[in-house]
């Protein structure tokens, strides 16, 4: 179940298909991928995806990060919801990789997470998210 | 020294807050240990054997007077009055209270210090050349470079979930004091048609399955450096094994696909990270290397009086040529004969930062072998230093020797390690106790790890010893012909293992083998590379 969602659309409704299955034929809006998935064979097809959902079966399991990244990278625009093992101190992370919504398995405390995510006014690097790096405030 | 501005302050206080809540949390019981677990080590914290154990970041291994005291205040105030400088040139504090935590990370914060990422699965502590700034033979500080990793991989989003913990090491001479080719990225500035960058090397390690890293790329610009290397990570964050902790390194998934594929693969994903601007100006590495400008250098080219021969023994062992006339590297041997390796006491601390203070135009670095080094001592000082060293008992005149061991903490303190690693380190000093017959053997790397993850850098020993537990009796393997310098090289087992006196007598053996057969100028190792195994084996087992 979405318990955070950082995007003012509406919410899908259509039910997510495996990647194979998606590649296989379908004309489906929605797509999950497991860890083992190479995010990169949705690239063709990102302008019509509305939700790509991305598992987290452990949260030690970080391929997540580089998967939503490299979607953020290729211009997709839809939402980007992490699901499975969703810790709270996670999330800014998540958030920095470009995920816009979280279905944990184990229900967050929302003040827990709105503090996470404000507990850093600035990031060192540049990545999927619209924050400035400190370089670039350092040097305009 | 580099300087925090407000930025960095501002990071370093935020991570303590939130280190101090999520603690609170823990301490509350609102998360479990499991879930505090990820937490607490991304921050250095680590349940052990029989307490809570702190490693406190030390980038790079630079330090200056004020946070050098820190280190000793902590250790008064929080520890048992000592603390253990490590082969990543960190600090570990072994008695600490999980309430205290946060008090300790807030005082460290007040000197520009943190214990972010010196554990958990992310890129760790970035560690260089510890003569940096000082060496004749580099090619440009190396430090600049690593503050400039240091800020990149601080809460890197995409890679603090790594398959497994990521070591970086950046050196800027063709001696390699930094075990650069042991680590899982290791880079070697150097200047091609005029301009800086670096040789790149990835896949390197010890642990159960040693690794020396193979050339990934010989050079990449400065300014591109960032994005070659969010390249090579996100391949292995990617692709690298997640399904046995033990096969989980980046070395294992270079050596399971090759260094050529790797390097394709790098390739690729570099091509397309470097659109997206991820790099900083140079101007930001200029701003960084202004805080590492050579200081303010006013000796004349003296030669100290060698009539004290206790210091002149020093002085030959322990004191190093430097790159400015006047001045010498002056290295602290935190190896007594009968101590612990690397540890030293609140006092003792004090009393080196002190000398740093005076002597040292305020500067200290830690190395990867456990000892202390002095950077900037004009040779007209030298005698202070080391009589000020002498009184604290931090005068012993073996850098480099058989009793300059390194040695992890083993089971003493460790959960992880199957035998103890300092009653054998103390016994091996102990043995070879005579200086005489220490610097006759000359140079001789010896180092032990308690287990097989080999943190005691065993595999890079000319000697090395690794501690394993046969049927519940420790035994301790012998490795000979390792190095971590650069003629970087793994060291072989010679054959079955001893007992902790036999170990002793072995390596006693060794040296008699050594002694016997050593042509010219060779050390041990070279004699052991000449003429092989046998004539040791021979000797040891015969």
């Amino acid at each position: 179940m979405v318990e955070f969602r950082y995007r003012s659309d509406e919410v899908t409704e259509q039910p997510s298909v495996t990647l194979d299955a998606f590649l296989d034929q379908s004309n489906a809006t929605a797509v999950r991928l497991e860890p083992d998935d190479d995010a990169r064979a949705l690239i063709p097809f990102l302008d019509r995806l509305t939700l790509i959902e991305v598992a987290f079966p452990k949260y030690r399991d970080g391929r997540g990060y580089s998967a939503a990244r490299i979607l953020r990278e290729a211009g997709y625009q839809g939402e980007l919801r992490a699901q499975g093992d969703v810790l709270v101190d996670q999330i800014a992370f998540m958030r920095r990789c470009g995920f816009d919504s979280f279905a944990p398995e184990a229900s967050l405390n929302p003040e827990a997470v709105a503090r996470a995510l404000s507990n850093y006014d600035h990031v060192y690097q540049k990545a999927a998210d619209a924050a400035v790096p400190i370089w670039k405030l350092r040097h305009g | 020294m580099y300087k925090y501005d407000n930025y960095d302050q501002a990071i370093v206080d935020a991570r303590v807050a939130d280190f101090r809540d999520q603690v609170k949390r823990r301490i509350a019981g609102e998360i479990t240990e499991d879930q505090f677990k990820p937490l607490r080590l991304m921050n250095g914290l680590y349940l052990q054997l029989h307490a809570y154990m702190l490693r406190v970041a030390i980038p790079y291994g630079t330090l200056d007077s004020r946070q050098m005291r820190m280190l000793a205040h902590i250790a008064r105030k929080y520890d048992r009055d000592y603390g253990h400088f490590t082969t990543r040139q960190n600090i570990q504090y072994n008695w600490i209270k999980l309430e205290e935590c946060a008090d300790i990370l807030e005082e460290l914060a007040t000197v520009e210090m943190h214990a972010i990422q010196t554990s958990g699965n992310c890129i760790r502590n970035i560690s260089s050349d510890q003569y940096a700034g000082a060496a004749a033979d580099e090619v440009v500080d190396p430090r600049p470079w690593a503050e400039l990793l240091r800020q990149w991989s601080t809460f890197h989003p995409e890679f603090s979930y790594l398959p497994r913990k990521f070591k970086i090491a950046v050196i800027a001479s063709a001696e390699d004091r930094a075990a650069m080719r042991l680590h899982d990225i290791g880079l070697e500035l150097i200047r091609k048609d005029g301009e800086l960058g670096a040789r790149v090397f990835v896949g390197g390690g010890m642990g159960r399955t040693p690794m020396i890293a193979p050339e990934i790329n010989p050079f990449v610009k400065a300014d591109d450096l960032l994005s070659y290397l969010e390249a090579c990570l996100r391949v292995y964050n990617r692709y690298g094994r997640r399904d046995n902790i033990y096969k989980a390194r980046i070395k294992i998934l270079i050596h399971e696909i090759g260094a050529d594929e790797y390097r394709g693969q790098v390739a690729e994903e570099f091509a397309h990270v470097k659109t997206l601007g991820i790099d900083p100006p140079l101007a930001e590495l200029e701003r960084i290397s202004a805080f590492f400008a050579p200081p303010a250098y006013d000796a004349s080219d003296v030669e100290p009086d060698r009539s004290d021969p206790d210091f002149a023994v020093w002085l030959d062992q322990n004191v190093k040529p430097h790159k400015q006339a006047g001045y010498a590297i002056v290295n602290i041997s935190l190896k007594p004969i009968g101590g612990i390796p690397g540890d030293a006491t609140s006092a003792q601390i004090d009393v080196m930062a002190d000398l740093a203070e005076k002597y040292s135009f305020d500067e200290l670095r830690v190395t990867h072998a456990q000892n202390i080094v002095l950077p900037y001592v004009a040779k007209r000082d030298l005698y202070a230093v080391w009589q000020g060293l002498r009184d604290a008992e931090l005068a012993d005149a073996n850098l480099d020797l058989i009793s300059d061991i390194i040695a992890c903490p083993g089971l003493d303190y460790c959960s992880l390690a199957n035998a103890r690693s300092i009653p054998v380190a103390q016994k091996i000093a102990t043995r070879f106790a005579d200086m005489d017959r220490q610097r006759d053997l000359g140079e001789l790397k010896l180092k032990i790890s308690g287990c097989i993850n080999a943190c005691g850098h065993h595999h890079a020993g000319h000697i090395g010893i690794l501690g394993v537990d046969r049927k519940g009796v420790e035994n301790y393997q012998l490795t000979f012909g390792g190095s971590g310098a650069e003629d970087v090289s793994i060291g072989k087992i010679i054959g079955p293992g001893f007992d902790e006196d036999g170990v002793v007598d072995a390596v006693e053996k060794a040296t008699e083998v050594y002694k016997a057969l050593r042509q010219g100028d060779e050390r041990f190792v070279d004699t052991y590379r000449r003429v092989g195994m046998n004539p040791f084996k021979e000797a040891i087992y015969g």
